[in-house]
């Protein structure tokens, strides 16, 4: 975490390095492409093709935009506690178990479109925060590190969706890797016209956002957060009661988490898949580290990210090649950008000062 | 049925080989006060090189040698960023892993279900016949005898030498060791890359003898290198308690595996993942005496109780290098 100072000296360099360091990620992409023998600008004209190349594109873009930027920001609130969150792609599939046990509930019920939607988003936020709970737990009462609680958590919470699928809410006659059942469409959350984007999803993505700025910037609550963050046995003497600050860190997490699994759910697939979480919550982690652990920043990097996903959808179909070049890209580029930050602050910032 | 077991027994002893190279090389590391979180996309991405390049040279040792030099690099990145760049090493870590399992998945789609040359098993003479041991010890292939070794190895070098307690050192103390003449961050650059070339050879080992060939996703070595990393802190920090671990887990995977013929009402997936809850209640019993609500527990309960549980909590109780994960500044 950077302090004020930090970010204001040496602005330039910290701009231009990073400039840089994207370069280098692409030199680096262009050797793996290379080595796989693909001509890297056919590559990339295929990722920004992909991405942008429509209206309908753009609507893909940011439907996925949504669910990764309610888990980076819900990414920020953990890490501004201390805390390595990376049970939250456990968090998010337990989100999207939750949303369709309740839509599986509202199929036979009579309740108004909209009411039966918004419930289900509600029990995928309760989903998240029970599975973030035990992560929290785990730790406060059972000295189980974040990191081993969440990841065992998210094995555990991958097969039971499997199991779920291939059970008890398999389709009729043989469960398969397909899903479950779609629910009635009138159940679907409404798109904007063109874009197979959900308008009330964006607003509920835009909001978690400014939930957590506020809440960091703003609150009592976020302000003891950073403080068992810096420096827990601090706090702790400070009369902060730290274990508490941690269960409401990782609850809050799960909360966000928990909606974008529902919306998974609820406004993209329409069912429950086998990889519901498409590995948003692992690309969020990267997405709140590029963004530096700030809630706006992970508007810009998220949606870029987003669109380098869809973008690398078609590869395999156009050029033949694993879309997980995706996530090479990604990878490369937080490498980088987190070595250039390191070398500034070790040498530019260091001369400075 | 006796010799089922005695089969059985000995393939656990070789299925298991791999993850110990995984643990020992990644105790080594921590020891010296770096954790190299990348070990699950390391695993991934050196079995995918050595499958590939054993398959293009047609040779086994060039394909172990390409493994361990995907660790090495990946161990002096680790290094260069914690160490050099003071970066956290669990932000590195866990970039570098996402980053090796994509950069296996895209590079290895052209070796996708290639046939390969393998390890192959080697029976010693004379010691083969022997009842239980023969069959257990000395029908193995040379990974499996060479992690045995390592086991051992691992050990004496750890207690036993002068640098093995200079090591142990720069992990607790990085300051009292450089008062003693230890230059702490060249070791832990040293200690680092040999921790994760062991990573790289374990992933050689998967691809060429365990799990032989690559078959992407499927090949089932997803979330082997975070298994790893739990048993490190379940063997304290010591390799042979480790090794006890991997062993202890490597047990239960096959006893799940023949469980899973018994009982065929068990769905597959369930089974499948066995290994991750066993892995967060085996923290808890390392870590669980580390918290206070415990003591004030185990007052209330009658004495003779308390004593026992209270001895078996501090047999298992673990704690990890002081200095782990902290940057040191040479003054």
């Amino acid at each position: 975490m950077k302090s004020r100072t930090d970010r204001t000296e040496g602005f330039g360099t910290g701009v231009l390095m990073r400039i840089g360091a994207f370069g280098l990620a692409l030199v680096c992409v262009s050797v793996v492409l290379l080595l796989a023998g693909v001509a890297p600008l056919d590559a990339f004209r295929e990722i920004m093709g992909g991405a942008v190349g429509s209206w309908s594109d753009v609507g893909y873009v940011l439907r996925a935009w949504v669910p990764l930027l309610l888990a980076a920001v819900g990414l920020v609130v953990t890490f501004a506690a201390g805390l390595w969150n990376i049970g939250i792609e456990g968090q998010i599939m337990m989100g999207a178990v939750f949303a369709t046990g309740a839509f599986r509930v509202m199929e036979s019920q009579t309740l108004p479109p909209v009411m039966a939607v918004l419930l289900c988003v509600v029990a995928g936020i309760v989903g998240g925060v029970l599975w973030g709970a035990l992560v929290g737990v785990l730790k406060t009462f059972g000295g189980v590190h974040e990191i081993f609680g969440g990841l065992g958590l998210n094995f555990v919470a991958s097969a039971l969706t499997l199991w779920l699928i291939f059970g008890p809410w398999k389709r009729p006659g043989v469960g398969s890797m397909s899903g479950t059942m779609p629910f009635p469409e009138q159940l679907w959350m409404s798109e904007l016209v063109g874009m197979h984007v959900s308008p009330w999803a964006l607003v509920l993505g835009l909001a978690g956002v400014l939930l957590v700025h506020l809440l960091l910037k703003n609150t009592h609550l976020g302000l003891r957060l950073k403080a068992v963050g810096a420096n827990a046995c601090a706090a702790s003497r400070f009369g902060i009661p730290v274990s508490r600050q941690i269960m409401l860190a990782f609850m809050l997490c799960g909360a966000l988490a928990g909606a974008a699994g529902a919306l998974q759910v609820a406004a993209v697939y329409h069912r429950l898949i086998p990889s519901i979480s498409s590995g948003y919550g692992y690309l969020g982690l990267l997405v709140a580290i590029l963004a530096g652990y700030r809630a706006l920043w992970c508007l810009p990097i998220a949606l870029f990210f987003a669109a380098i996903n869809v973008g690398s959808i078609q590869l395999p179909i156009v050029l033949q090649v694993d879309s997980s070049l995706g996530g090479v890209l990604q990878g490369l580029l937080v490498l980088f950008i987190l070595m250039a930050d390191g070398a500034r602050r070790r040498w530019w910032a260091g001369r400075a000062a | 049925m006796s010799g089922d077991l005695i089969t059985g027994l000995a393939g656990v002893l070789a299925a298991t080989a791999p993850i110990l190279f995984v643990v020992i090389g990644e105790t080594i590391g921590e020891r010296g006060g770096v954790i190299n979180l990348s070990l699950n996309g390391l695993v991934i991405l050196s079995a995918m090189v050595s499958f590939a390049v054993a398959t293009t040279t047609g040779s086994l040792v060039a394909g172990f040698i390409a493994g361990m030099a995907v660790g090495a690099l990946t161990g002096l990145l680790v290094a260069f960023c914690s160490i050099t760049l003071r970066q956290s090493q669990v932000a590195i870590g866990f970039v570098l892993t996402l980053l090796c399992r994509d950069l296996a998945y895209f590079l290895g789609s052209r070796f996708m279900n290639m046939s390969g040359p393998t390890v192959q098993g080697v029976s010693i003479p004379g010691l083969e016949h022997i009842p239980i041991i023969g069959a257990l010890f000395f029908q193995q292939d040379v990974v499996t005898w060479l992690s045995f070794v390592a086991i051992g190895l691992a050990w004496w070098w750890m207690f036993k030498t002068r640098p093995g307690l200079t090591l142990r050192a720069i992990g607790e103390q990085p300051v009292a060791a450089y008062a003693r003449g230890a230059r702490v961050n060249r070791l832990r650059y040293a200690y680092t890359i040999a921790g994760s070339s062991l990573v790289g050879f374990a992933g050689a080992a998967y691809s060429l003898s365990v799990k032989a060939g690559w078959r992407g996703t499927i090949s089932g070595l997803d979330g082997i290198g975070w298994i790893a990393l739990a048993i490190v802190v379940f063997g304290g920090w010591n390799p042979v308690r480790a090794a006890l671990g991997a062993y202890l887990f490597g047990l239960l995977q096959w006893l799940g595996v023949v469980l899973q013929s018994c009982l065929p009402g068990v769905p597959s997936q369930v089974l499948q993942v066995a290994p991750f809850p066993l892995m967060i209640l085996a923290l808890l019993l390392v870590n669980i005496g580390n918290a206070d609500w415990v003591e004030k527990t185990l007052v209330r309960l009658p004495p003779g109780a308390a004593r026992g549980v209270r001895n078996l909590l501090r047999a298992l109780r673990a704690s990890p290098p002081a200095a782990l994960s902290q940057p040191y500044e040479t003054p």
